[in-house]
């Protein structure tokens, strides 16, 4: 069985600098996949790659056993592969109900439409003609993924969605992953706050230094084997 | 001549500069790009209708008709193949290349027509007008004006109420997201331009029909165009037009004085609100 | 552990640059004899060639080295050349030191026409210049002491009693045309001299060294502390000063003036993006090649017109597109070759080449 998404041999480079040293993951139909790892340690170079931004790695990046490495956003879009941005990165000059719609712009069909993005986040209705960027962060962040939603992804990219957010935010916010599940897409979330990711996760990787550290089910990883692939097991010995 | 009947003289004018200028304003508002060979392509598409008019007989507004989807695809032919190469941080290689390409076709269209001097002919319609009393409208410069309304009109729907206009908003901000939306940044540019272009039809027609025209005439109308965005303020299409009708104004007040300085009171007009308001009257966009 | 830090020094002079050097002084010297040694026609051509260069210098380390692109350069060169009538027509003022009066006076008029350009937006201050060379040429083709619309002569006897042109007559029996033709030529040639100078060490000082900063990243360039407005406004005052002083030297030799040749777009900015551009902009040696070019071409396709002009915007474009440092840059890259080093290489380092480093 070929995955829906998958990295083989993954490497990334922004100009000399070597972002990803070989990086395999694999995404099955509606799993729920959590990246961890610290700052830097190449989580969003693997989005980006995930998601059409860089397109340098033609023959490590597959979907459905198709090679898409090469291929720019829109076509990895057409694809069914949406992502919600780190830093949200919501349209200023259109409103909130307007950026929902460009979400739309690919023109996949599915069960997402304004009626049930509106329903999942029921704020974003009552300040839909607003601009965008008036929304508090927490509403911002309700937007970027309603938008990607919008596309009807089959795998929803989700980079650092609790970045710069309160907890109680955080918590309304993965309150909606479970609908977002049950519409049958697989969802991968990069995160660097390790309780959220692992709670919504069947299956976790841990990235450091542009590598995969450690790999497996939530409930089958120890803290300490986490924490070691996390910060690195004798991290403190050099400088 | 009465001041009154003065101004709205200018005012009319003001539409056939606001003509000029929209498809300027729409494509810097989208790619912040500045095609420096505007006003000549406004003077291509003016010997393009007046070849359909004089070669075929064509009546000017069927001719335009014709034009304007030729030089849609004349716009985004030029965005696609060559502009959207230039883009980047620099501003240096699109100015540099629309600079080379206004003497380019400055120089084909003088091999092609010659530097005499043309006019389109619009039939008993040029000296048809409307006399109000103490101003005397003539119908080719009104309609210029209702023209100019009604792209300005067309452009602001286009612009905010469809999937398209959206795009256009969307790339302005961010193409790299508007990428992750299933936005192709480099074709809604060629798209862009392309509009901008089919306009530059329409500026063609008012040009060629009111004075006469030749292959250098591409530069001054470049001038004007910009004058009425920078003094409406960029990014507001309204504004634009406030824009060509403040230098509309006063250029037919300068000229009443002097025939000699209608230009020159066009452009210091322009200076004046570059002087009091570097913004513009009404800015829309935040750089 | 402690490592021996080897003595470093910071150089921008390469061996190619000692070598042209000496080149430069002999060119020079070669350049001061040509009156002598070649005919009237090729002093007048090379009088061209070099007013030529001198706005092309100008003109390139404005866009090339400030990023003030202008296409309203003509404006310096009309009024340089209308200042310098005045000064001679109406006060009487001998050609020569009114070129010099026709800088001072470029310079300052480039004063408001800052205020007003730099107000304006990069893209939009290179169509606000043109706006001021119109406004200039429409207020000065109302002077009609100066012939306005129209235009008017020098006064024959000011060229012909020009400083110099006696003693020229007197030492080497030169007619008074002759010259006149000689004494523009030298002027052209120093004043080339002096710009390609002044350039140079322009931009190997530390205000050069803020003006690539700018350059590169402006923001980045006022967190450390460069005045990015200040050098950029100090850029354009002194491009000012050499190309109304260019102007006033090339309407010396005219010796006719109208507002639509002095202030003509196509022939002192068209002509001078295209030299530069082809050439290689942000570089001092894309320039001169790129002029000399343009004399071979010129010469070769003046017969042929508007053809001649469609071609050499067409080339401009295909360099802008394909090689956008021009055919200076593109052998420079190549061969590492920099006859004007404007760039800093650390030497003395372990690993440190000698020469041209490859990094844009």
């Amino acid at each position: 069985m070929t995955a829906l998404l998958e990295t083989k041999g993954l490497k990334a480079f922004y100009g000399d600098f070597q972002a990803l040293f070989g990086v395999d993951i694999t995404v099955a139909e509606g799993e729920t996949i959590a990246i961890i790892g610290a700052n830097g340690a190449g989580k969003t170079t693997l989005m980006r790659a995930l998601s059409g931004v860089l397109t340098n790695a033609p023959d490590s990046v597959f979907c459905r056993g198709e090679a898409v490495g090469a291929l720019a956003a829109p076509d990895i879009l057409a694809r069914g592969i949406a992502m919600v941005s780190e830093g949200r990165r919501l349209f200023p000059s259109l409103t909130v109900e307007e950026n929902l719609m460009i979400g739309a712009y690919g023109k996949r069909r599915g069960a997402w439409t304004l009626a049930t993005v509106y329903d999942l986040f029921p704020i974003l209705k009552e300040r839909r003609a607003n601009p965008a960027t008036a929304l508090s962060g927490g509403q911002q962040q309700m937007v970027a993924i309603g938008r990607a939603l919008m596309a009807n992804p089959d795998v929803l990219l989700c980079d650092e969605i609790s970045l710069g957010l309160a907890p109680v935010v955080v918590r309304d916010i993965y309150a909606a992953f479970p609908r977002i599940r049950e519409s049958g897409a697989a969802i991968v979330i990069v995160e660097q706050d390790i309780g959220q990711a692992l709670k919504v996760a069947n299956r976790v990787y841990c990235m450091m230094e542009g590598r995969i550290t450690l790999s497996g089910r939530p409930e089958a990883l120890s803290r300490a084997a986490i924490h070691a692939a996390y910060f690195g097991a004798q991290s403190h010995d050099h400088s | 001549m009465t001041i009154l009947d003065t101004i709205v003289q200018g005012v009319l004018l003001g539409g056939l500069y606001a003509l000029f200028a929209a498809g300027l304003s729409l494509v810097f508002g989208i790619m912040r790009l500045v095609n420096l060979a505007h006003g000549d392509l406004i003077v291509l598409a003016a010997f393009l209708i007046l070849v359909l008019v004089n070669g075929l007989g064509l009546n000017p507004f069927l001719a335009v008709l014709i034009v304007m989807p030729l030089m849609f695809i004349a716009g985004y032919a030029l965005q696609a193949v060559l502009l959207n190469r230039t883009l980047g941080k620099d501003v240096l290689p699109p100015l540099l290349v629309t600079f080379g390409l206004s003497i380019v076709l400055q120089n084909a269209l003088l091999e092609g027509f010659s530097a005499d001097s043309r006019r389109i002919s619009a039939g008993a319609l040029e000296t048809a007008s409307i006399n109000l009393g103490a101003v005397t409208i003539g119908l080719m410069p009104l309609m210029a004006f209702l023209s100019a309304v009604a792209v300005i009109v067309g452009l602001n729907l286009l612009i905010y109420r469809t999937a398209l206009g959206r795009a256009f908003r969307a790339t302005s901000d961010d193409p790299v997201t508007a990428g992750l939306m299933g936005i192709r940044p480099r074709q809604v540019f060629a798209v862009a331009t392309g509009l901008a272009m089919a306009v530059v039809a329409i500026a063609a027609l008012y040009l060629g029909t009111r004075a006469n025209f030749d292959p250098t005439a591409g530069p001054a109308r470049l001038i004007y165009a910009f004058e009425a965005v920078i003094i409406g303020g960029l990014g507001s299409l309204w504004g634009t037009l406030a824009g060509g009708v403040i230098l509309g104004v006063a250029q037919t007040l300068g000229a009443a004085v002097n025939p000699e300085w209608q230009i020159l009171s066009g452009h210091l007009a322009f200076l004046a609100v570059l002087l009091i308001r570097p913004r513009g009257l009404f800015p829309r966009a935040v750089d | 552990m402690t490592i021996a830090i080897p003595s470093l020094k910071v150089e921008t002079r390469t061996r190619a640059s000692s070598v042209s050097r000496l080149i430069a002084l002999a060119v020079l010297a070669l350049g001061l004899a040509a009156p002598f040694l070649v005919s009237r026609g090729a002093v007048q051509d090379l009088f061209f060639i070099l007013t030529m260069l001198v706005l092309a210098q100008s003109w390139n380390l404005l866009a090339g080295y400030a990023g003030l692109i202008s296409v309203g350069q003509q404006v310096f060169v009309g009024f340089g050349a209308y200042a310098m009538f005045g000064a001679v027509i109406l006060f009487g003022i001998d050609p020569i030191p009114a070129i010099l009066i026709a800088g001072v006076l470029s310079a300052l008029l480039a004063i408001p026409t800052a205020f007003f350009t730099f107000r304006l937006y990069g893209p939009y201050f290179a169509i606000g210049t043109w706006v001021v060379a119109e406004v200039v040429r429409l207020l000065l083709a109302q002077w009609k002491t100066l012939g306005g619309g129209t235009g008017t002569s020098l006064p024959r006897e000011a060229v012909r009693d020009m400083a110099g042109v006696g003693l020229l007559r007197d030492l080497f029996g030169m007619k008074p045309a002759q010259a006149s033709d000689a004494i523009t030529y030298w002027l052209a040639l120093i004043l080339a001299a002096a710009t390609i100078g002044f350039i140079y060490r322009l931009l190997r000082s530390k205000q050069g060294l803020g003006l690539a900063a700018v350059r590169d990243n402006e923001q980045a360039a006022r967190a450390v502390g460069v005045d990015a407005r200040r050098m950029k406004a100090m850029v354009y005052l002194a491009t000012a000063f050499m190309t109304g002083l260019a102007g006033a030297l090339i309407y010396v030799q005219k010796a006719r003036i109208s507002p639509d040749a002095a202030f003509s777009v196509t022939d002192w900015t068209a002509y001078v993006i295209f030299i530069v551009v082809i050439g290689g902009i942000g570089t001092i040696e894309g320039p001169i090649l790129g002029v000399i070019l343009f004399f071979l071409l010129q010469n070769l396709l003046a017969d042929y017109g508007s053809w001649y002009l469609l071609m050499l915007g067409l080339a401009g474009i295909l360099t802008m597109l394909f090689a956008p440092r021009g055919l200076w840059g593109a052998f420079s890259d190549r061969t590492g070759i920099q006859l004007f080093p404007v760039r800093r290489t650390l030497v003395g380092g372990p690993s440190v080449h000698q020469g041209g480093s490859s990094h844009g």
